[in-house]
């Protein structure tokens, strides 16, 4: 049992200071990007999606990385995590495939099944 | 100080026991990441249905207030991570102050959140019937406020809980329950408090910031 905590990694104070502050700077990146237009600029749509979401992946990624201890504990939560979110990725494609490219199947519009709804009359 | 604790009769020893109760979070974080994500494939899907409105909509919001939130969440997680670690090195009498600032700091996302709700509140920018706001162009605005009373919503109540469990393990804390040999309650309550930040880090974007 002497080596009872041989798995406990203490990180250094720096490096959650570190990632403390990055996550701050980044956070200040991504709402200053947001006053940009990406799309215009270059031409591509959506840019600035892509740019908040690349932000909001890489601050997400230190969190779990550093706060979450994934980069130093066993690599089997790391996995369950990855696993969620692979199943995240999977329940957002299947159904987008479905509601963006209905109508090139069917003769259907693409939009909501019940437009009728009683949720959409109000904004008639 | 007491820090004993009990290795329950099916784990070999401590260790195994700290790894499966942080297992069980983990899968706990799982099922909490498809929750949110089943109200973001309905964001995913009216936002592509309504591309105008949600750029013409998310500007109801204020993204300094926003923001403000962003910093208090990520400072909050910080310190939460700073507790863990003060008590993996014994140190319980530092470690609860970390928890309680962790716990005011939630409070004052709640706070700012309030003056968020009460002023959409006063404008009407409310979700589907509730909806009496005039002054978005575009289709269907109110599907925008029901996507975000319901995102920010489950949210704030996830930080609620939040602050339920962090009170709790903050008091058990100052009792001396914790140790740098158990901490287990503080680390998965730490890990939990975390998530709550990572699945703001997704949404302040996406509602905030987009356009």
């Amino acid at each position: 049992m002497s080596e009872k905590h041989s798995h406990v990694h203490v990180t250094p104070l720096w490096v959650y200071l570190a990632v403390g502050g990055a996550l701050l700077v980044l956070t200040g990146i991504t709402v200053a990007a947001s006053f940009v237009d990406f799309t215009a600029l270059f031409g591509i749509g959506s840019l600035n999606f892509a740019v908040a979401m690349i932000i909001a992946t890489i601050k997400a990624t230190l969190v779990a990385l550093f706060f979450m201890h994934l980069y130093s504990d066993s690599k089997f939560y790391s996995l369950t995590l990855l696993a969620g979110i692979a199943c995240l990725m999977i329940f957002i494609v299947i159904t987008l495939l479905d509601t963006n490219y209905r109508g090139e199947i069917y003769e259907i519009e693409k939009g909501p099944i019940e437009p009728k709804a009683k949720i959409y009359r109000s904004a008639e | 100080m007491s820090t004993q604790f009990h290795v329950a009769h099916h784990f070999t020893d401590a260790e195994q026991q700290r790894e499966s109760a942080k297992l069980g979070m983990w899968l706990f974080l799982l099922t909490e990441i498809l929750l949110f994500g089943g109200v973001f494939v309905a964001y995913a899907v009216y936002r592509v249905w309504n591309p105008e409105m949600f750029i013409n909509a998310h500007k109801a919001l204020d993204v300094s207030l926003g923001t403000i939130n962003t910093a208090v969440l990520i400072i909050s997680s910080l310190t939460v991570a700073l507790g863990i670690r003060e008590i993996q090195l014994g140190r319980a009498k530092t470690s609860w102050k970390y928890l309680l600032v962790t716990i005011l700091l939630a409070c004052v996302f709640l706070v700012i959140k309030y003056f968020e709700y009460a002023h959409k509140f006063h404008e009407g920018q409310l979700p589907g019937k509730f909806y009496t706001y005039e002054g978005i162009v575009g289709t269907n605005p109110h599907v925008f406020f029901s996507i975000y009373f319901l995102l920010t919503g489950i949210h704030a109540f996830h930080i609620l809980i939040g602050i339920s469990l962090l009170t709790w393990v903050m008091i058990r804390t100052m009792k001396g329950h914790f140790s740098s040999e158990y901490y287990t309650p503080v680390e998965i309550t730490g890990l939990y408090w975390h998530l709550v930040d990572l699945i703001w880090i997704f949404l302040f974007p996406l509602l905030y910031l987009i356009g």
